[in-house]
Formats: structure tokens, sequence, C-alpha cells
């Protein structure tokens, strides 16, 4: 695993500069390594593991677009992440349950009977349908009123990460309908699919590693596109994209939207690949997590958040399985050094690398790509608000 | 987007070649595992990792899975130590069926999600023969399905909430009716007619008074209120003075960690004592009395169905051990002292089964009995708890418990509390 970890690390690097056959080259082959290579390296145990992180790296990628595109210094990912994951989470209980049936924690500690807003999510389209739609609908209507009002920078920060403690007491206080501290666990199917079946567990994996493939597409899309332009612009001077007759509030919900959608499907691809979905993955703690590898990876880059994300993961595990107490300051001082020292994360590494070698005949001393431009100086890592 | 940008319409050539290359690459992907896929409920679920137990040679591998970090690590840690006790016991007297037993440790985080990962690497990865540990119920509830999907073997060594009997698992701490029931028959006795409930919010609490009110409506004592706070949560100024203005005969309680030390701090500033309004804890052991204080706590009491005062032979060669291990000033406690004698029974089971095989030891295990340091325990095999004698303590002045008042003998496990008519909705 760790081999073919740092294989592709090395060869994705490669793409963090958007030279266009490179960038295809990289892909195309992040491509082969996700869905050809590993599924056939890896035990079921491990593609499992990856799977995981496949899952968690979907709601880097929004952060990513968010916070490091946009300057939304999101600390509550985790609510849309549980959203996706809650309502997948309650479909595959009452698909299990079967028609009319109701889940087994609700005969334990609930009523015995299905509360009403549990019914439509009974169907597979409405279920699907909604993990898109609750969380891109909440995070438009929370984005449009506190944007438009100006709230930025430490303030939404706090208010997202507020966001993220009220929906896991929410959670935790409602235990006859949502499970309360013990979640949601043991589903039995997906879609009919029996979830212990170890192909099935591939194909899970594979539609993970599909779906994150897409995500880094649309990332891709959205950041070389004039909106992405106008999302830094955003991020670097708002007031001056105000007076350009741009309204930063429509950009920023725009881009909201999608890193909360990006999450949720993350959440419900978590769900039947890790098997249980608690408040303690939603909260305030998962929130600042997912920062975590997005600020260590390097957030205004298009890669750097996924493979931070991966990264960070993979030897959160790896660790806790060698020292199970010592990972965590592993990790926190990572974070620190990364901050403190290196702001554009790790994929400022490779910029600064490209500078200093001799200039080739396309390469002026000066950053020219989209995505050296855009990445984000030492300042920048402070909230907007809090700049001058 | 209004103004539009001179390089916008270049840049997105790019992007459609690699749409197309992933979309193959999926679609491939896909399909080839597609035609493989069973559908579900034609009984295909067979793990294919299931047996892969190795124990060809001198040694045979177990799992413990407590967690050494975060919030539960603290107490989590006191079970690590008590099953690395046992550990080395029996690998001094010779082992199980002549093997050694290699630890494999992993930490469960105090997350449920990691619970579930960390059984799974053990289990399939690792191929332990049974996995031992678990604290909270969340982090059992979480392990369940990993257990029963992969047919291994799990003892959890924490009293919990009962309604809960799976074939995977050997519940070596209480079930309700052998801490519960048991601390509430003893108010009944001392003539208790009200009673209030403080709990953290979570799964135990809610369980416990749900049965609590069941027992009191039936026995002719009233609740006279009941407060949940948050896990974790530390200000009860609001809470006490609602335990105060109701004026109850005893406080019921099912706080756990921290919270206990904000409670009874308030508890002893708003002027109660254990005298005129006793509080009875089930999540209070000797570990977390220091944690507490013993100030703050001396003279409450507390159900278990073990103290480190327990006074027997097997009893103080356990308490001997253990300080001779980890130090003078580590006390013993009822979880300790379940967790170590659950990888005892275990080894009496693959004993009396002569195989590690889980159908096996399933098989042999109704009946097995360890003489541990609480008194002999014996196994039940129809719902897999063990018979167990239950006490109610007093908290002394030296830190430990004192047994107040005894079962006389163990009680027979009634996880669904089906043996009492009171109960009947419950389940």
């Amino acid at each position: 695993m760790s081999q073919s970890t740092s294989t592709l690390t090395a060869r994705l690097a490669v793409l963090v500069r958007p030279g266009r056959s490179r960038a295809l080259a990289g892909f195309g082959l992040a491509a082969v390594l996700l869905l050809a290579v590993a599924p056939v390296l890896l035990s079921p145990f491990r593609l499992g593991l990856l799977g995981k992180f496949l899952c968690l790296a979907m709601v880097a990628v929004g952060i990513g677009l968010a916070w490091g595109r946009g300057g939304l210094l999101t600390l509550g990912q985790g609510v849309y992440f549980g959203l996706g994951a809650y309502l997948m989470a309650m479909h595959l209980k009452l698909a299990d349950a079967g028609p009319g049936g109701v889940p087994d924690f609700m005969m334990l500690y609930g009523t015995g009977e299905v509360p009403g807003w549990w019914e439509p999510l009974r169907s597979p389209v409405v279920a699907l349908a909604l993990v898109v739609l609750v969380p891109a609908a909440l995070a438009a209507v929370l984005g449009w009123a506190v944007f438009t009002r100006r709230v930025r920078g430490a303030y939404f920060a706090i208010l997202s990460q507020a966001l993220a403690a009220a929906f896991a007491i929410l959670l935790i206080g409602q235990q006859q309908t949502t499970g309360g501290t013990n979640g949601l666990n043991g589903f039995r199917s997906f879609f009919g699919y029996d979830l212990a079946d170890p192909v099935n567990q591939r194909m899970l994996y594979l539609v993970a590693a599909g779906v994150l493939l897409v995500m880094v597409v649309v990332a891709r899309q959205l950041m070389t596109s004039r909106f992405g332009e106008v999302l830094v612009a955003v991020r670097d001077q708002e007031d001056r994209v105000r007076f350009l007759g741009y309204d930063p509030a429509a950009v920023k919900t725009a881009v909201y939207v999608v890193a909360a959608v990006m999450a949720a499907v993350g959440g419900a691809l978590f769900v039947p690949i890790v098997g249980i979905i608690s408040p303690a993955d939603v909260g305030v703690v998962p929130s600042i997590g997912f920062l975590v590898g997005v600020a260590i990876g390097g957030r205004a880059t298009l890669l750097g958040p996924v493979l931070g994300s991966i990264a960070v993961s993979w030897a959160q595990t790896t660790m806790s399985e060698q020292f199970p107490s010592g990972w965590i300051y592993l990790q926190g001082a990572l974070f620190i050094v990364v901050v403190a020292f290196l702001p554009g994360g790790l994929a400022s590494l490779v910029t600064t690398w490209r500078r200093r070698r001799p200039a080739r005949e396309d390469e002026p001393g000066t950053p020219a790509t989209p995505d050296a431009a855009a990445a984000p100086d030492a300042a920048d890592l402070l909230p907007e608000g809090s700049r001058a | 987007m209004r103004p539009r940008s001179s390089t916008g319409t270049t840049r997105t050539g790019t992007t459609r070649p690699v749409v197309a290359s992933l979309a193959v690459l999926a679609v491939a992907a896909l399909s080839a595992c597609g035609a493989r896929v069973d559908a579900a409920g034609d009984g295909s679920s067979a793990s294919a990792s299931a047996g892969c137990v190795d124990t060809s040679g001198d040694g045979v591998k177990i799992g413990f899975l407590n967690s050494l970090s975060g919030t539960m690590a603290i107490s989590e840690q006191t079970v690590h130590d008590a099953l690395r006790l046992a550990a080395d016991e029996i690998n001094a007297g010779g082992g199980v069926l002549g093997k050694q037993l290699e630890i494999v440790s992993e930490d469960g985080q105090s997350e449920p999600t990691v619970f579930a990962e960390k059984a799974t690497k053990l289990v399939t990865s690792d191929c332990v023969a049974a996995v031992f540990g678990g604290w909270t119920s969340a982090s059992r509830k979480a392990m369940l399905p990993v257990f029963e999907a992969n047919d291994s073997l799990l003892f959890y060594p924490v009293q919990y909430e009962g309604l809960e009997a799976s074939e995977n698992i050997f519940y070596t701490g209480a079930t309700t009716n052998q801490q519960i029931v048991p601390a509430l028959d003893y108010l009944k006795e001392q003539g208790t007619k009200t009673l209030f409930l403080v709990g953290s919010d979570y799964v135990f609490p809610r369980t416990a008074n749900k049965i609590i009110n069941a027992y009191a409506e039936a026995n002719g004592m009233e609740v006279v209120g009941e407060e949940y706070a948050p896990l974790g949560h530390t200000d009860f100024s609001t809470i006490v003075n609602k335990v105060k203005a109701a004026g109850a005969d005893a406080v019921f309680n099912t706080l756990n960690g921290d919270s206990n030390v904000a409670f009874f701090k308030e508890y002893n500033n708003a002027g109660l004592s254990a005298d005129d309004m006793p509080v009875v804890s089930v999540s209070i052991a000797e570990e977390e009395v220091g944690g507490i204080g013993v100030d703050n706590i001396e003279g409450q009491l507390t159900a278990w169905n073990y103290y480190q005062t327990v006074d027997s032979p097997e009893n103080d060669a356990f308490v001997e051990a253990f300080k001779a291990e980890y130090g003078e000033d580590r006390p013993t406690s009822d979880p300790m002292e379940a967790a170590y004698t659950s990888l005892y029974l275990w080894k009496e089971m693959v004993e009396k089964a002569g195989s590690f095989d889980v159908a096996d030891v399933q098989e042999a295990a109704d009946g097995v009995s360890f003489d541990a340091p609480e008194g002999t325990v014996v196994v039940d095999g129809e719902n897999h708890h063990v018979a167990k004698t239950a006490l109610i303590g007093r908290i002394g002045d030296d830190g430990l418990i004192h047994t107040e008042w005894s079962s006389e003998e163990p009680i027979e496990p009634d996880p669904f509390l089906e043996g009492y008519d009171w109960a009947d909705g419950l389940s």
C-alpha cells in the first residue's frame, strides 16, 4: 500500500502544474492506479480503508474550492457530510427492515414506529435525490443569508463551526429517531446488493474512486472557468469585485453549495463502505479534521486537497496501528509545521522547486500558470476579514 | 459572470479527453464486476475471510481493542492493563491449549467508527482468535455487525444497558438485572419513596432510566425528576437546583466521565449530602473516585459487582499482581476485573472445546466457570452473559468502595428482563 501510495503521490504531483498533456497523463495514471491497480494489489480490508479515505477526500475537494479558491474558511463541512451520510444510512436501515418494516434500533429505543419524516426515504430514488438536494438547499439558504449580510472571515468560520456542533447535539438528543451517540450501523444491503460480499465491497470502492475522479474533473473545470477566476478575485479583493459589477454573495453561495454537495456525496458513500455513521463523525472535531488534510496538501491547488486528505487519513491509520496513542501528536505537529512554514501546503513545495530550476523556454521566472498564481501567500492563511 | 474573459473558451478543451477516458475506465471497471454481483438474500453472505485464524504454530493471536487516545482513554487504559496482566499470567502458566498468546493491540480512539474499522482489521487482517475490549455502548454497537458478519468473537467487559444477546459477543460485565435492578431493590429496602434521575445524554442512561421508571411504577416509588446533560457537560447548577427543589429521597446517577466531577462539586455546594439525599452511581468505580476527589463523594453509594475491597483469596492475588505490575497507587475496579475475567473465561471455553474454532467455543461456552476476584462466575450459553453477584458499595474516606449490601448469591443474567413482569413493555 505504501509503495503504491507514494508512487501515486509522486506521479500526481506533476498534475499540480496544469500542463495540458501532463494533466491528462497524470489523471489517466491516477485513474488506472485507483480503478485497476489498487483493487488487485490491496487486500479487501485495505481496499475498504482506501475507499473510506476516498470518501473523505471528496469532502476535501469541496473544501479546496470553497476555502482555497473562495477564501471561505468552512469549519462545518461535517454537517453536509453528515446529512449525506445520515440520509443514506436511513435509507439503508429502512431497506433492511423491508417494506413497511421498522429499523431494529427504533424497536429498542424508540416507539417502535417509523416517524413520518423517515418514510420518504424508503424509496431509493427519493433517497438518492435527497442526499444531494437537502445539503444543497441548506447550503444555498444558509450561504445566501450569510453572504448577503457580508458575514465573512472569522465570523463565517465560527458560524459554520457552531452549525457542526449544533448538528451533532441534535443527532445525539434524538436517540429514538437518529440512534443517538450509537449512530446508525449494521447495514446488510446496498440497493439490493449484499454488503458482506467482498465482490460488492470492491464494487463500492470502485464507485467511490470513480466519483472522486469525476469530482476532481468538476473542480478543475470550475477552477479554470471564468467562475473560478471571479472566485479567486472575490477571495483576494471582494470589494473591488463588487465595484466591477459582480455579486460576491452569489459567487460565494455557489461555491459553498458545490462544496456542500461534494461533502454530502462523500458522506453517502462513506456509509456503505465503512458500515457506520455516528455523531462522532460529523461534529466539530471531524469538521476540523477535514481541513487539516486540505491545508497540508495545499488548499488552493487542484490535487493538493485530495492528496493531502488521503495522505493524512492513511498516515493516521498506519501510525495508530504502529503507535496506538502517538499518531495524534504527529498529525498536530505536521499541521503546525505546514501552517508556519508552508502556508501553501506541501503542493507549494512543487512550485518552489520548479521556480528554483533554471528557467526553460516555456517557463519564465514568474508563475504564469493559474494554479501558481492562485497559490496563497502567508497573509492569505488568515481569514480574510482579519486582514486590513 | 457577466464580463467575459478572453481566455475562457480556450481552456475548456482540455477536459474533454479527460472526461472521456474517465468514463471509459469507470464503465470498464464497473461492468467487469457487475456480472459477479450477488443479489441480497440469496444466502451467499458468508465472508471469504471467516476462519483465517492460524493455530499451527506455538502461539495464537488475540486482539485487544481499547481506546488508548481520546476522551475514553483514561478509563479504557485500565481495562487494557488488566487484560495484559491476564495474558501475561496465562502465558506464564503455559498458555491456552499449550499455545502462547500473541497480543495484537489496537486503539479505538474513543470513536465508534474507529472501533468498527479496527475490529475489522483484527478479525480479517490479523486473523485473531478472539477480541477483547470496547467500553461505550456506541463502541459495542459499532463492532457488533463486524463480529457477526465475520463470525468471530468479542469479549465485552463493561456493565451496559442490556436488551442485547449476540451469538458473537460474550458480555462479562453486568446487564441491567445484575446492577440497576438490585440497586433499586436496595433503595426500596431502605424505604426510598421518591427518586430523581440524572444522566448523560446517551443510550445507557436513557435505557436505564426507562427501566427505573417501569420499576418505580410497579413498586410504589415515584420518579420526581429526570434530567440529562450532554456527555462532557460540566455546568450542573441548574440540574442540582432542580434536584434540591424536588427533595427526593435519593438520586440515581448515570452520568459518565468528567461530568461526575462537576456534578458532585455542585451537589456539595448546594448543601446536599449523602446523609439526607444519597446518590447511587452506576458509572463511578475506584478509578473515578480519585478523579472526582474523595472529599466530594465520600459516603455516596455505587452499584457494581466487584470492588477492590472484596475479601477473597482470588481478589487478594489479583490486586497484588496488578499493583506489582502497574504501581502501588493503581486501584482495581469492576470493568478491569471483568476484563481480566473475560480472558480467563475464553481460556476455559477454548480448553473445554479443545479448539480455537468459533463454533466450538460457542458450543462449549455454557456452564464454563472461573473463580474470579469477584467470586465464581458462570457463563450462560443461552444469552452469553455471566451470572454475577450484585454489590452496593459506599465510598470510604480511603477512596475505596466498601460493600454495604450484597445479593448474597450470583444473579442469573436476564438481558431482556423477561423474568420481571413490570418490564413487559420495555423491549
